[in-house]
């Protein structure tokens, strides 16, 4: 199914401070879409506010043409699915309760549990490789476990946008890796949307069809990556001296930061 | 895979609801067994006949009927209203250590228990209805103070306890200032006990369980995804002010109703739901477990405060020993990162 | 009751610093409006003195004068308790936050005041034990014994006693404590008579040997404590970079809760349970020095008398003739205190 999720005039924010200003996004249909950019330039605002989370001082979030807060929560949620930054795990559940959980939108009182529930959560199991683990109380697992367990309650959810508050924190690289190529699966192979946030940049230009930089709560770059990212923006968005090369495996943009110690006079002049 | 994930459902279903089984066997064991014992003893069949109105027997009826069976059905109430509440409080505020008793709704209920016993000379009615009152009062209290943007459960623990010890010096003032027969009262309701109960509070007690478990079921799902935070769960389409809202609610009217009823009984409602969630699983939803061991601990105090001990104790008493045990067992559960068992 | 987990501030809170040569300074006027604080303990009351009285009662003291006699057998003895429990509270507060790393670590935790009723009403129940001087001994004893055993059962296991494990521990030895007592006072009325009265923190009633038996060892923890500032910053860092930093960890934790022990269970057995005067003034001590124990602890010490003494003040004089205890004028002027400070101060880590 189609959606159109965009935000017009958007402004957010926290007790007194706006956080997003003013701004104006199309998230791109059956896309993979990147939100990068420094320490509280408010990219996590951002995705928290097209979520639904936060209601906005200004403007609106759009969804398929209605604003968001003018939906029932159910109802967006059965649409759209957010895994936040730090979710909280209740002590002793096991992996396949918190991933059944994620079915909340589409149970209710008259519609307990059906097999439409189960079928979820199984995909949602073996899609994220965890269906081994069904059993096993959350607090045993490993750190990179149990994001995969989380973005399989994601999953299970069933929806159609699916949003992630930096899911590749704290994770080793072969698991952000491995997490990354799941969404493109999950992107390329049921179309869903897919909006993640990444402290990563090279991570963010290899995976993203759309990537969106942002800079104190404004957006200063948006497009595909190989078309938008280059040294001037990196440096706008990080304050950091970089060259920007084709990476070698996929040929996306890739940041080569220069530091103080290692770019050799020699080096610079020829690179410039 | 479809069919590993519906049987493991399945098989955690039936292990719980046969541990609920047990646990509602247990107590009514407990139950039966509280009005067998005492200086008169009624044999098994007999109690039950008698107490379940199956047959008439005026030596039998007197003992069980009038003078048993209130306590015996107090014991049940109080503790399934103080389990269920603990429950939904440590749940809704992320805690295992948090509990009514000390966030300051118990002492808000002592406080005006305490003020209706010494400075207006209630009788139990009344000092019931103040305890009820002074319940409300002070959630009401903790709640709108703690309240910006929203609730954190760290505030609102931590308002609590402030306006507990504020409630505790005034009542300490007030027990200090009395006559010696008024404060002895009061110190006796103080540490609880299932036998003070009167019939229409009892009759309240067990009206607004019939009427607040059954809503509390109901909320037991928007609470199953609270518990994931509220982004998340706001992320699954769940209300979130409302739902805790109303939770809190259910959690405060319990545990006023069983202060109301019976003191302030400490530690019940503290270990009930950690102990019903231990044997049930966690993924029952547990409330009926909790209501259910709260009840057991309830009725067994009482058994242990009258007929063990040689002295005739409140039950208040003997559910502080057995918190005690509780928490060194979460202490020595504790694993490194400092989080509770 | 302190929660399970330590609260964490998501944000840095710069450390607030003011010149030492200011704090120097601020705390010499400190101490005299602590000497001002002392005079009006000693003149105010439901009887006035003059300076002229003080001055007779001790050089020329003449038995028959009601008032010198007041003097004398009352003001300066609760003055002086005053001073010495409020240092004690005051001190033996910063260093159970510090060691917890815990705003919220308050003395009654451990089980002092838990441990000292039940000796109390043990003592009246089995001993016939009666009067103030006895309980002093009974409540000391059992602060003592509650304490030990707190740690006790928090040092099992490998870790020793972290601050979560004593804050259950302490809930525990409570619990099994209050039972005790509560089981006596339903069964002995002396026992419960005497207890109602001892549980309201106050400095009515305590004289001269009062203070005599607590001030020796009231004296002995405030000089400890005012040398543990090094140890408590340490600590303040987390228990593993206090390690990398050399400190001896089990020692200095022991050493620290034994401090606090000492001198809180003196100030319990002096005045009955005094609360959230050891919690609130180190806040506020906080707030005006900053982060660094060596100033927290100096300005604890003066202060928490002056806010002590200040709350007997106005307790003898707002129902005059009669007296409020000053347990109950900190309970209920200290929990608002306490429950504003949660509310628009974010209580931010030690």
């Amino acid at each position: 199914m189609t959606h159109d999720l965009r935000a017009e005039n958007l402004t957010l924010g926290y007790s007194d401070v706006d956080v997003v200003r003013d701004l104006d996004v199309v998230i791109p249909d059956g896309r993979i879409t990147v939100i990068v950019g420094a320490n509280a330039c408010g990219k996590s605002t951002l995705l928290r506010g097209l979520a639904r989370l936060l209601r906005p001082r200004h403007g609106q979030v759009i969804l398929d043409g209605k604003s968001v807060h003018d939906l029932k929560s159910i109802d967006v949620a059965k649409v759209l699915g957010l895994l936040p930054q730090s979710p909280v795990a209740p002590d002793g559940i096991t992996v396949g309760d918190l991933v059944g959980r994620g079915r909340y939108p589409h149970q209710g009182w008259f519609r307990q549990w059906s097999a439409d529930d189960d079928r979820a959560v199984g995909g949602a199991l073996e899609a994220t490789g965890t269906a081994d683990l069904a059993g096993r109380n959350i607090a045993e697992l490993s750190g990179g476990q149990r994001q995969r367990v989380w973005v399989a309650m994601a999953l299970a959810q069933d929806t159609d946008l699916l949003l992630l508050d930096e899911p590749t924190t704290f994770l080793d690289i072969n698991h952000q890796v491995e997490l990354l190529d799941l969404l493109t699966d999950l992107n390329r192979e049921s179309g869903k949307t897919i909006v993640i946030v990444l402290h990563d940049l090279n991570l963010a230009c290899r995976y993203a069809d759309h990537i969106i930089a942002m800079k104190q709560g404004v957006i200063v770059a948006e497009g595909s990556p190989t078309d938008v990212i280059d040294s001037a923006v990196v440096t706008d968005v990080f304050g950091l001296a970089c060259d920007v090369v084709p990476d070698p495996v996929s040929g996306t943009p890739m940041i080569v930061p220069r530091g103080r110690h290692h770019a050799s006079r020699e080096r610079v002049i020829a690179a410039s | 895979m479809i069919t590993v994930v519906a049987t493991d459902r399945r098989t955690r279903r039936r292990r719980s609801s046969a541990v609920t089984a047990a646990l509602v066997a247990v107590a009514f064991a407990l139950f039966i067994l509280t009005m067998m014992i005492g200086s008169y003893y009624v044999p098994a069949w007999d109690v039950i006949t008698s107490a379940f109105r199956l047959r008439d027997e005026p030596s039998v009826d007197f003992v069980v009927r009038d003078l048993r069976l209130p306590t015996a059905t107090a014991g049940v109430a109080v503790g399934f209203a103080l389990g269920v509440s603990g429950l939904l409080f440590q749940k809704l505020l992320g805690n295992p250590l948090a509990s009514p008793d000390f966030v300051g709704i118990s002492s808000g209920a002592s406080m005006f228990a305490v003020s209706a016993i010494i400075l207006f000379g209630a009788g139990s009615s009344m000092i019931s209805a103040s305890a009820l009152a002074g319940a409300l009062v002070s959630a009401f209290i903790i709640y709108l103070l703690a309240w910006r943007d929203g609730i954190s459960g760290y505030r609102f623990v931590l308002i609590g306890i402030g306006l507990s010890q504020f409630m505790m010096s005034i009542v300490g003032y007030i027990i200090a200032r009395a006559e010696l027969y008024e404060a002895r009262q009061a110190m006796t309701w103080l540490v609880g006990t299932v036998g003070q109960a009167g019939t229409t509070e009892l009759r309240v007690l067990i009206a607004a369980l019939l009427v607040l478990v059954p809503a509390a079921l109901v909320l037991q799902r928007p609470l199953r995804v609270l518990e994931l935070g509220d982004d998340t769960a706001k992320a699954l389409g769940a209300h979130v002010e409302l739902s805790r809202l109303a939770l809190i609610g259910v959690a405060i009217v319990l545990i006023g109703f069983a202060t109301a009823v019976a003191g302030p009984i400490m530690f019940v409602a503290l270990i009930a739901g950690p102990i019903a969630q231990r044997i049930v699983g966690h993924n029952g939803g547990g409330i009926i477990a909790a209501g259910l061991v709260g009840s057991i601990i309830v009725l067994g105090a009482d058994l242990v405060a009258h007929h063990v001990v040689p002295v005739d104790l409140p039950t208040g008493v003997i559910t502080g020993i057995i918190g005690a045990p509780y928490l060194i067992w979460l202490l020595a559960t504790v694993n490194r990162e400092g989080r509770g068992g | 009751m302190t929660l399970l987990e330590t609260p964490t501030t998501s944000r840095e809170t710069a450390p607030r610093h003011r010149p030492g040569s200011g704090l120097a300074a601020g705390l010499v006027v400190l101490v005299g409006v602590l000497l001002v604080v002392c005079f009006f303990s000693i003149t105010l009351g439901s009887r006035g003195v003059g300076v002229p009285t003080i001055w007779k009662a001790f050089t020329d003291f003449n038995p028959g004068s009601a008032s010198e006699t007041v003097i004398r057998e009352m003001r300066v003895p609760r003055t002086l308790i005053g001073v010495f429990a409020g240092a004690a509270l005051g001190l033996s507060g910063v260093i159970l936050q510090g060691v917890t790393r815990n705003p919220l670590a308050d003395p009654g935790i451990m089980g002092i005041n838990a441990g000292a009723a039940a000796f109390i009403v043990f003592g009246i129940m089995i001993l016939g034990v009666q009067g103030a001087i006895g309980y002093v001994w009974l409540a000391f004893l059992g602060a003592g014994v509650a304490t030990v055993t707190v740690y006790g059962i928090a040092s099992f296991g490998r870790e020793g006693a972290t601050p979560v494990k004593l804050a259950l521990a302490g809930a525990a030895v409570t619990a099994v404590l209050t039972s005790l007592t509560s089981a006596i006072i339903m069964t002995n009325v002396d026992a419960l008579n005497e207890l109602r009265f001892w549980q309201v923190g106050s400095l009515a009633g305590r004289y001269m040997p009062v203070f005599w038996q607590t001030a020796p060892f009231i004296a002995l923890g405030l000089v400890v404590a005012m040398f543990t500032g090094r140890a408590l910053n340490g600590l303040a860092l987390g228990e593993d970079l206090a390690l990398a930093l050399g400190q001896r960890l089990r020692l200095t934790r022991l050493l620290l809760f034994v401090t606090v022990a000492v001198l809180c269970g003196a100030a319990t057995a002096a005045c009955g349970p005094i609360v959230l005067v050891g919690l609130i003034v180190p806040h506020m001590a906080r707030f005006i020095c900053g982060p660094d124990y060596r100033w927290i602890l100096p300005y604890s010490l003066i202060l928490t008398p002056i806010v002590l003494l200040a709350a007997d003040i106005f307790g003898r004089l707002v129902v005059s003739p009669g007296e409020l205890q000053v347990g109950v004028v900190l309970g209920v002027i200290g929990a608002p205190a306490f429950i504003l400070l949660v509310r628009y101060r974010n209580l931010a880590e030690l």
